[in-house]
């Protein structure tokens, strides 16, 4: 009777949390040390994730190594963030690591994204070319997020725009990446970004 | 684990590909890895391979070859959007909608 009643028990919270039917992927790119971990903890359930740096280009397309691959690749260590909305959909934030030895796993957590956030810091806004250039190559949607450092002299967000010389349809949102309101108005800006593209490639509907 | 392959045949998985099991008995149930028989019952309900890959405490890459065993085998299927908007879910207008709205209420 015991068993049978910590079944029920046990089916009642997996109907609560039934997994996701659709999964939306968010980047939060940026220099170092910008906050990019702070933002999706701010927001979101911060999940560790590995994942292996790439073969040399010797090995693309080679399916079998024989073991080879593992002497070849090192782990490399991200994290992830997690919002499950209603009806099972999902946000799922990915912190991108900034070094360029890392750019293989833009490709990889750039495609179908709904887009990214890129983290600007105004005592290093170099930090932030990178990625913009990037997003914008690939036609990723995206918006520039200022972490506004205590220490750090403050900007009009028009200041940083010019500074970072960016499409006047960009947006630029000032935030404090260790407030969970601010971060939810980073995402916000984010989609209403997104679906401000989306609606002007697809007008009819 | 993988033995010794780097990439899943087929189509490639995203880290927010969603995989459920297909209710399916394995066949040969012995040439499951342990990693596989997890990942089997993990997916009885929708899981996505960074869930997986966080969960099993695997590379990403490591992950994907073997779900790429478990599609190969017909143990686990993927769970597609259908809209009528949008083939995509990033760039379905209803759906950004609704994720705005949730996310102003959060």
């Amino acid at each position: 009777m015991n068993s049978a009643r910590s079944d029920q028990l046990t089916e009642t919270a997996d109907e609560e949390n039934d997994g996701p039917r659709v999964a939306l992927k968010i980047l939060v790119a940026g220099g170092f040390g910008v906050g990019k971990t702070t933002l999706v903890g701010a927001v979101s359930e911060i999940r560790p994730l590995r994942t292996e740096e790439a073969l040399t280009d010797a090995s693309v397309g080679v399916d079998d190594l024989e073991g080879v691959a593992a002497k070849r690749t090192t782990t490399v260590a991200m994290d992830f963030g997690r919002i499950t909305l209603r009806d099972g959909v999902a946000i799922y934030l990915f912190g991108t690591p900034g070094q360029e030895r890392f750019w293989f796993m833009w490709n990889e957590l750039s495609r179908g994204a709904l887009g990214a956030v890129v983290l600007a810091d105004t005592r290093r806004l170099t930090a932030s070319f990178a990625s913009i250039d990037y997003f914008e190559e690939k036609g990723t949607p995206f918006i520039v997020a200022v972490n506004c450092f205590d220490d750090a002299e403050q900007y009009e967000a028009n200041e940083i725009r010019g500074a970072l010389d960016i499409d006047p349809h960009v947006p630029v949102i000032l935030c404090d990446a260790r407030r969970a309101d601010s971060a939810k108005q980073v995402l916000v800006g984010l989609v209403e970004h997104a679906l401000r593209l989306a609606a002007a490639t697809s007008p009819a509907y | 684990m993988t033995r010794g392959r780097t990439r899943p045949r087929g189509e490639p998985l995203d880290l927010v590909t969603i995989l459920v099991a297909l209710g399916r008995a394995p066949a040969e149930p012995g040439r499951l890895t342990r990693e596989q028989r997890r990942l089997l019952w993990l997916c009885r309900r929708p899981y996505t391979i960074a869930d997986l890959a966080s969960e099993l405490n695997l590379p990403f890459g490591v992950i994907r070859v073997l779900a790429g065993d478990l599609l190969d085998s017909g143990l686990v299927g993927i769970q597609r959007w259908t809209s009528p908007a949008s083939s995509a879910p990033q760039t379905d207008q209803n759906l950004l909608r609704r994720v705005l709205d949730e996310l102003r209420a959060l």
